[in-house]
């Protein structure tokens, strides 16, 4: 018997229409903003489902902040349960994908939204630890975990 | 009889392990033939399998009862005694326990149940005991796919073919099936147990029996699985596909009332995800489950399911207008899928309980106030797009709703249709007649409540649309209309026309209707109508042509007018007259005084006639008349007037005429274009171009040497310039057999033009020299020239003589002293500008060769090489040496003009030289020039050691290749590639190279995704790379970089020893481009980064 799911049947939601940007305009102001990073990150899997974490609303472009002079961000998620012990395994998605996609010099805070999860302070001081995010990423099933659901190739 | 060592050995066969799948399976054949043919008995065979079925080794065994199984299986139609299927069942049942050797257990069971009556079945108690041993041992979850699939069928056969056998097991039998489907997720299996819950749920019907206390449990597990979700790419790879597992697990659903509870909930649960596929499914499931549940236990969820439906319909109508729907006011829709199925749901509800649901929706304040809304006059081209679906869905609502009995089709009526009417009756009064005797008609008969409840919807929609739209559709239906009606039909849709241009939506509608009656008139030939519609519509359009009024945009006008002409030959006629009439009228004065209206005007007439107009005549075939008169009407005018104003208008306005004239000239037949061109020589020799002086070019350009820096329109007088700009115009048009008179004159007076700068002279000129005729025998009598003469006059003239003079042919012959005199007046630093016309003119006259193929090109690619070589290897130019800045300064443009001109030679021109201008084009043309001229810039870019030189080669290299076709350079990649990087490298030292880079670029991506290409990119993996991470971080151009990246990433896909060395030095430059300023680098960036890490490991560590 596998071990029961969290949530086992989440509410999925459409996936919104890509936001096409205007093409060719040497003018335009392409700072880094949250409609970029939302477009990085909202195909990350869910741990879980085979859903993308738009799907789930786990994550929205409103839920992203983005200071490009300063070079930070800052995305708050919120977990399908208050229970959800796959928040940090969300979290840890979320900033693996970020690193990737972003320059270093970019520094990333991670929470989770207010009141959406029982644990939300111990969640959100795990998750922006830099030395905890590493050791969690040198655990090979994390790590397995992680690539899988950055990777996946099921949505 | 078979003797046993004959079937031994097919037994020892198939249980050997070691043996191959295709020999298994030849021995159980075998073995089946011999029972089945009796040459075997059943008996005989357990017999000898004795010590396979009951030895220790569990791998045997396992064989053995399998071919045990497998032989049964194949022995479904044997007739087999009672007794014998007892024991085998018997032994078989005992065997479940086996879990070692469970799959030839399972189907062996399988084949016995299976098995017809007629032929010996198993008896109900061994039926039992199978279902009891089943229950006892089998943990179906724990085992791998096919024999959980075995499992499943098993459990269904005892179900479907057993159900008294299995009905006494009760309790034990769910929770044994709660067990077996729980967390099930191969869609094969999946099918199988959605199924078996059907059968067991149709099984126990009973409220108060087993089902009843398991049903939670059950639907538990159940509604998991909804709404079906499928990440298998390919349903083919597994036999079973979406829609076939959302019908067994719908079916499941609605097997039994019992579920209700939970399903309804569930199913209005999901109904909130914004996925449309859910909402599709969950409406789908609901109303197919209503039905199966009943009214009684449906009614307590009535209120829900009508704030849902409505929700779908009402609030939230996602329906898209039809194409067709614009011609009808932006009234028809097309329903999402989920409002088709919500409207399925309700049709069913309104079935099974109409008083309830009717009371809601007659009740529903929204639905109520909104109808009440729309029974006051609006207007619907100011009705938003949401409003109008909402109209619409409320009418398929009460459609529906009326539809469903005679009784809520009267309620329906009785509450809305007497204020609907009143409302149309007030706006439409001639309309309603029609509805009003159809609704009499209706309730006489069921049969056509639909048809009025369809007619009260689409009344109603147009309720508001104030006659027009409707009106506009009169005329197409078959109800007579008088014309006097039709008169004012027209009336009112063009002061609507007139009066409404700022309102797009409705100006756009009403434009529409006006052609749809012209298209209408035209292909019903009613000719009175037609002329009413000429005299209405036709004629009052034509009349805003030139005056003020209406006060709407002109291009709206031109739109207007052109699209109505468009309905039909003598509607158009009548508009290209009424254009003529306003280029007559107009014309001079736009063109004389440069008044800013004319201009406009006139501009925008030309405009109709290049863009509509005249492309419209030749698609409907009509005569070449209208782009003759065309023609003469702007040489006339231009004939007639004596001056002409400059402003920048007037550019725009000599524009238009150009583009209007070589439209026009290139639809006339050869007799007309001689017409043309004959009276427009007329009107050039009466210029003050002429008469030539016989040494034009002396005089002009010696007269005074500022003249060229200053403008050339000093030395040529605006009209002039018009005229020879209009005459070159007819002659890059003209077709190959078209004469052209006084050639000599007229090739000179070009050469003069384009030493100005005047780039039509130059595509004329290669126009003419593209179709001249090149031999004598096919030359028209009275020709004078033919290509070889008209090459040597144009080559032989002396403003070449800048150029090395050795390169062009008889230059030293002809021009005599001239030529020296020539020489050092545009040796002058001054003369830059001359020169590099000449080089775009000579370009052009070489294209004009080039694409007939004439051997004249090499001469002229001579030159260009010539001025790129000679210039600053000798050092002899300009003859008073100058420090190198001044040097620089003058010969770089020139270098450069002559390194584009092999731009123009090989690019396709819009303006000229080209198909629809009647061109000679040779087949394969580009490629002889690439294969003739690359050795050549080859040799010269080896040869030459200054940077300049190289760096213009190298441009001249790049124009080369990236007109040239793939196809032809492909075969030579291996070559190609070191010097495409080599171009590169030069190239990015000078911004100015900037957009060759971006071609060169393009050509190498090309190479890259070539198949034919992969061999020479492999051989030059390294080099390419490093080349394209400089490029990846070019400053000047972001498109360059973003294909760079996109190259590196193509580039990644290649053998992994290959391109590993390298992997480290483009990770590094590429986390440098996720910094870039431009975000479509930094997503570009993103994507090469994960493929050229992922060539190693998924870690971006390095």
């Amino acid at each position: 018997m596998t071990l029961g799911l969290i949530n086992a049947n989440p509410v999925v939601h459409a996936k919104k229409k890509r936001v096409a940007r205007p093409l060719d305009d040497p003018h335009a102001d392409d700072a880094v903003d949250p409609l970029e990073i939302y477009d990085i990150v909202r195909d990350i899997r869910d741990p879980e489902h085979p859903y993308s974490l738009e799907q789930l609303s786990v994550l929205s472009e409103e839920s992203i902040t983005v200071d490009e002079k300063l070079g930070r961000i800052l995305i708050t998620f919120t977990p399908t349960i208050q229970h959800c012990s796959m928040a940090t395994v969300i979290g840890l998605c979320l900033r693996e994908k970020l690193k990737d996609c972003f320059p270093a010099h970019f520094k990333v805070d991670i929470k989770v939204a207010p009141g959406s999860h029982a644990d939300e302070e111990a969640v959100n001081k795990q998750l922006n630890d830099k030395e905890r995010v590493a050791a969690a990423l040198e655990n090979p099933n994390l790590r397995q975990l992680v690539t899988e659901c950055l990777y996946s190739s099921e949505l | 009889m078979a003797k046993p060592t004959e079937y031994v050995k097919h037994i020892e066969s198939y249980v050997d392990s070691s043996s191959s799948p295709s020999q298994q399976a030849a021995s159980v054949d075998a073995l089946a033939i011999l029972l089945r043919n009796d040459l075997l008995t059943l008996e005989a065979l357990v017999r000898e399998l004795d010590l396979y079925l009951t030895t220790t080794d569990s791998i045997i065994r396992s064989r053995g009862i399998l071919l045990l199984g497998e032989l049964l299986t194949q022995l479904e139609l044997k007739p087999l005694s009672d007794a014998a299927i007892h024991s085998l069942i018997g032994f078989l049942t005992e065997r479940l326990e086996d879990w070692r050797a469970l799959r030839g257990a399972l189907v062996g069971c399988l084949a016995l149940l299976r098995r017809k009556t007629d032929v010996g079945v198993v008896t109900e108690n061994d039926a039992e005991a199978v279902m009891k041993s089943y229950m006892q041992y089998l943990q179906v979850q724990s085992m791998g796919q096919h024999d959980r699939k075995l499992c499943f069928e098993l459990l269904e056969c005892l179900l479907e073919r057993y159900p008294n056998a299995v009905q006494p097991l009760g309790n034990e039998l769910f929770y044994s099936i709660c067990e077996g489907i729980d967390e099930e997720k191969d869609p094969q299996c999946l099918i199988l147990a959605f199924h078996i819950v059907e059968v067991a749920a149709k099984l126990f019907p009973d409220p108060s029996g087993p089902f009843a206390s398991y049903a939670a449990d059950i639907f538990e597990i159940l509604g998991r699985y909804f709404p079906i979700h499928f990440t298998h790419p390919k349903s083919e790879d597994i036999g079973v596909s979406r829609d076939e597992l959302s019908r067994a697990l719908l079916l499941a659903f609605a097997a039994t009332p019992l579920f209700e509870p939970f399903a309804i909930p569930l199913l209005l649960d999901k109904l909130s995800s914004s996925l449309p596929s859910a909402k599709v499914e969950s409406f789908k499931y609901l109303g197919y489950c209503a039905p199966m549940y009943g009214s009684d236990r449906m009614a307590k969820h009535g209120g829900a399911l009508w704030s849902s439906v409505k929700d779908v319909l009402y609030t939230s109508p996602e329906s898209a207008l039809s194409v067709e729907s614009e011609s009808d006011g932006g009234m028809i829709f097309e329903e999402s899928d989920i409002m088709v199925e919500a409207l399925i749901l309700l049709e069913g509800l309104m079935q099974q309980n109409s008083d309830l649901l009717l009371d809601m929706i007659l009740g529903d304040e929204d639905i109520n106030n909104f109808i009440c809304s729309f029974l006051k006059p609006w207007d619907i081209h100011d009705t938003p797009l949401q409003l109008r679906q909402q109209l619409h869905s409320v009418g398929r609502l009460l459609a529906v709703s009326a539809k469903s009995s005679m009784a809520s089709c009267n309620r329906v009526f009785e509450k809305f249709f007497p204020q609907m009417m009143e409302a149309l009756g007030c706006s439409v009064g001639n309309h309603s007649d029609e509805s009003f005797a159809t609704e009499d008609r209706a309730l006489s008969s069921r049969f056509n409540y639909e048809a009025v409840s369809g007619n009260a919807q689409s009344s109603f929609a147009y309720t508001g649309v104030k006659g027009l739209q409707l009106l506009a559709t009169f005329p197409r239906s078959f109800a007579p209309v008088s014309l006097l009606l039709f008169e004012n039909i027209l009336l009112k849709l063009v002061s609507a026309i007139t009066s409404n241009f700022d309102k797009k939506f409705s100006w756009g509608l009403e434009l529409k209707a006006l052609v749809e009656i012209g298209l209408y008139i035209e292909g019903y030939q009613e000719s009175e109508k037609a002329a009413t519609f000429a005299r209405i519509v036709v004629d009052k359009f034509v009349s805003w042509i030139s005056s003020d009024e209406p006060a709407m945009p002109l291009s709206l006008k031109m739109q207007a007018i052109c699209e109505t002409g468009m309905t039909g030959i003598s509607n158009m006629l009548r508009i290209v007259q009424g254009m003529e009439k306003a280029i007559s009228a107009k014309f001079t004065q736009a063109y004389v005084d440069g008044n800013f209206e004319s201009v406009e005007l006139v501009i925008k007439v030309l405009e109709c006639y290049s863009a509509r107009v005249l492309p419209w005549f030749e698609m409907n075939g009509g005569s070449e008349e209208v782009a003759w008169n065309l023609a003469a009407i702007i040489w006339d005018k231009i004939d007639n007037s004596s001056s002409v104003n400059l402003t920048v208008q007037n550019y725009e306005l000599l524009g238009a005429a150009m583009t209007a004239m070589k439209q026009a000239v290139r639809r006339c037949s050869q007799e007309s274009q001689e017409k043309i061109v004959n009276r427009a020589f007329r009107v050039l020799s009466a210029s003050t171009l002429f008469p030539l002086k016989d040494s034009p070019f002396a005089t002009s350009l010696s007269n005074s040497e500022d003249s060229y820096l200053n403008h050339h329109v000093d030395r040529v007088s605006c009209r002039d310039e018009w005229i020879i700009s209009l005459y070159a115009s007819v002659v890059i048009a003209l077709r190959p057999q078209t004469h052209v008179q006084n050639l000599k004159m007229v090739l000179q007076l070009f050469i003069m033009a384009l030493t100005k700068g005047h780039i039509p002279s130059a595509q004329a000129l290669g126009s003419l020299v593209n179709k001249l005729p090149s031999k004598t025998n096919e030359r028209h009598l009275s020709q004078e020239y033919g290509v070889e003469e008209a090459i040597d006059v144009i080559l032989t003239s002396s403003i070449w003589n800048f150029c090395q003079s050795n390169t062009l042919r008889k230059c030293s012959l002809f021009g005599g002293g001239n030529e020296i005199h020539n020489t050092k007046c545009l040796a002058g630093l001054n003369h830059t500008s001359v020169h590099i016309s000449a080089i775009v003119g000579l370009a052009w006259i070489g294209k004009g060769l080039i694409m007939r193929g004439h051997e004249g090109i090499k001469d002229i690619t001579m030159t260009f090489l010539g001025v790129l070589l000679e210039n600053t290897n000798n050092g002899d130019f300009p003859e008073s040496c100058d420090p190198i800045e001044g040097k620089e300064q003058e010969v770089i443009p020139l270098m450069k003009s002559a390194a584009d001109a092999f731009h123009i030679l090989l690019s396709d021109s819009e303006d000229c030289l080209n198909r629809n201008y009647h061109s000679v084009i040779r087949p394969l043309y580009k490629q002889r020039f690439y294969n003739s001229v690359m050795p050549l810039l080859l040799s010269s870019t080896r040869q030459s050691n200054s940077i300049i030189t190289r760096s213009m080669l190298f441009r001249s290299f790049a124009h080369v290749i990236s007109e040239t076709p793939l196809s032809a350079m492909i075969s030579e990649a291996n070559k190609l590639i070191p010097l495409l990087l080599d171009s590169l490298s030069t190239l990015t030292e000078d911004v100015m190279h900037k957009d060759v880079i971006y071609n060169v670029i393009l050509v190498l991506s090309a190479i890259l995704m070539d198949k034919n290409g992969q061999v020479a990119v492999l051989e030059n993996a390294q080099a390419i790379i490093n080349q394209l991470i400089g490029l990846a971080a070019y400053p000047h151009m972001m498109v360059i970089r973003e294909t760079a990246i996109q190259c590196l990433g193509a580039m990644s896909e290649l053998p992994y020893a290959r391109i590993y060395p390298s992997r480290t030095k483009v990770l590094q430059a590429i986390s440098k481009a996720l910094d870039d300023p431009k975000r479509a680098v930094r997503q570009e960036a993103v994507r090469c980064r994960q493929a050229w890490a992922s060539i190693a490991s998924r870690s971006l560590h390095f």
